[in-house]
């Protein structure tokens, strides 16, 4: 599905990600785990168009799809939930879910859409006509996963979706995230701080440190290795 | 009373012609946080293209002047999507100080360029809508006054209905929002920006029409004096909020109005610097503007 190859990107004089090389297969859920300042969010960026490379490769779906602006990567099916959210604060939720179908021109395929998130987060239906930015934090980032599914996306990249919520709504959230890539079948890369939660809901898991992948294999496997252990999970 | 009455719709009017040249600065200032100060000088050119086409037509008919205007809305629609294409889009992602100060250059451009090709000398406006004087009650009205408050209240009725009410609306406003995340939901923000230069530069067309018929003289240098005023409403009502500038620009309109009106006319024009001076002391973010510290 998604395939990154030896991506260095750079701001100014500071590289941040020295030469990774990942894989996300059809239907499964990746993680990304790395401490503040991994390169984490930077990765999604660049996968998504936002950031330039200074070399390497992200192929989608058998494309190549580096050098594409962000608005022609979401038109190939790539569902991007950036880190902080970044609902529309000042837009309704109902516009917000309007925004996120933007490419979409079948009515009866962005209704059939909303009734999916409707159905998952039933929360957002009841809100539907406040302003965004006046939701709470996990109503917030329901609203950041649903507005990214109003485009049908195959693939979605979800950017420390447990930020700043609380505990109770977590595993809400997290709940959903599975749901998605069991019933609609997309692929998830998720990208966390929050080792434990990830390494659970993942099939595969990578660790990033200052820009390199440090480790990888099965997430069942790195939640029992003793390096990983010390490192994020707390001992 | 009636003298009352009287100086409100002359304010009026001032108001709604201003408040359509300021919506394009504030738009514009939504999407990219510059100030186009180019944007009087679109207002210019939409006169002139009024007086050109407006000449080509016969006089005095209320489709010569409807067709005048839209041809000027049209002629500065596309200038101002030009403008932004070849000027100002090679210079985005650097910094703003960069794109304001060709915007003072691009005004400059575009006043001597107007010198060149269309003369220093003012130019009476012909009366390209049917000429009328209404009275009632002592109460004096010229067909003028009548189209601009028509004209001017259907376009920024047009304007509210797209920005609040369509999916070009709503992106621009995403945009204006946030622009990274407007892209990751598909949304091509060259697309919107041109859009938003589009509809301003459409609706400073209009005004520069609406002015033209009502102070009826035009120059290559008419855009300054008016686009400082509606860029000072603009600043009053919160740069970057629609229904802000329409309100600054209403009340500067009435304001100015009525001191030209008393014995302190001489100062009409001081007022609106005042204005200006006084908002960035001691409400920087205009009156429906939201006070937030710039985030770096
Ligand atoms: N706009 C920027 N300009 C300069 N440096 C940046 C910029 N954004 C990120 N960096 C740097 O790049 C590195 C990677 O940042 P990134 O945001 O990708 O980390 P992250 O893994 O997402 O961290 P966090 O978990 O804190 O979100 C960091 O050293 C950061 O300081
Ligand atoms: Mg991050």
């Amino acid at each position: 599905m998604l395939e990154i190859s030896d991506l260095f990107v750079s701001y100014g004089a500071i590289t941040a990600l020295g030469g990774i090389s990942l894989k996300v297969p059809k239907g499964s859920i990746v993680t990304l785990i790395g401490g503040n300042g991994a390169g984490k969010t930077t990765t999604l960026r660049t996968v998504s168009g936002l950031l330039r490379p200074k070399s390497g490769k992200v192929t989608f779906m058998g494309e190549d799809i580096t050098r594409l602006p962000a608005h022609a990567v979401v038109a190939r099916g790539l569902g991007h939930v950036p880190e902080g959210r970044m609902i529309f604060s000042n837009l309704t939720v109902d516009e917000n879910l309007a925004m996120g179908a933007y490419l979409k021109t079948s009515k009866a395929a962005v209704a059939a859409s909303r009734d999916y998130v409707f159905g998952i987060f039933p929360r957002l239906k009841e809100r539907l006509h406040q302003t965004a930015g006046t939701l709470s934090g996990g109503e917030q980032q329901m609203l950041a996963i649903s507005r990214a599914l109003m485009g049908e996306p195959r693939f979605i990249m979800l950017d420390e979706p447990s930020l700043g919520i609380a505990p109770r709504l977590i595993s809400t959230i997290f709940e959903r995230i599975i749901e998605i890539n069991r019933d609609r079948g997309i692929a998830i890369l998720l990208v966390e701080q929050n080792a434990h939660l990830a390494l659970e809901v993942s099939n595969y898991a990578y660790v990033l440190e200052t820009g390199h992948i440090t480790m990888q294999g099965p997430s069942e496997s790195l939640m029992n290795d003793p390096q990983l252990k010390a490192a994020y999970l707390g001992g | 009373m009636s003298e009352f009455l009287q100086q409100l719709i002359n304010g009026l009017s001032l108001g709604a012609i201003y408040a359509l040249i300021a919506l394009g600065y504030t738009m514009v200032y939504g999407v990219l946080r510059f100030i186009n100060f180019a944007h009087s000088d679109v207002f210019m050119v939409g006169a002139f293209i009024g007086y050109y086409v407006g000449r080509a037509l016969p006089l005095g008919t209320v489709w010569g002047g409807l067709v005048s205007m839209a041809a000027a809305m049209a002629g500065c629609a596309v200038l101002g999507i030009v403008i932004e294409r070849l000027v100002y889009r090679p210079l985005r992602g650097g910094p703003t100080l960069n794109v304001l100060i060709t915007a003072i250059g691009m005004s400059l451009f575009l006043e001597y360029s107007g010198q060149l090709v269309f003369g220093a000398t003012p130019r009476a406006f012909p009366q390209i809508f049917p000429s009328k004087v209404m009275e009632f009650h002592g109460l004096i009205i010229s067909m003028n006054q009548v189209i601009v408050i028509v004209v001017a209240s259907v376009l920024l009725l047009g304007l509210e209905f797209t920005v609040f009410r369509t999916k070009i609306g709503t992106a621009m406003r995403a945009v204006a929002l946030n622009p990274g995340a407007a892209q990751l939901v598909g949304i091509n923000i060259d697309v919107v920006i041109s859009f938003t230069f589009g509809l301003g530069s459409a609706l400073a067309g209009a005004g520069g029409v609406l002015y033209a018929l009502n102070y009826p003289s035009i120059d290559p240098l008419m855009g300054v004096v008016p686009g400082l005023k509606a860029f000072v409403a603009a600043v009053l009502g919160g740069v970057g909020n629609i229904p802000g500038a329409a309100l600054g620009a209403m009340i500067l309109g009435m304001v100015e109005t009525f001191v030209d009106g008393s014995r302190w006319s001489t100062y009409k024009d001081a007022i609106a610097f005042t204005i200006l001076i006084g908002i960035l002391l001691f409400r920087p973010a205009g009156l429906l503007g939201r006070m937030t510290s710039e985030k770096v």
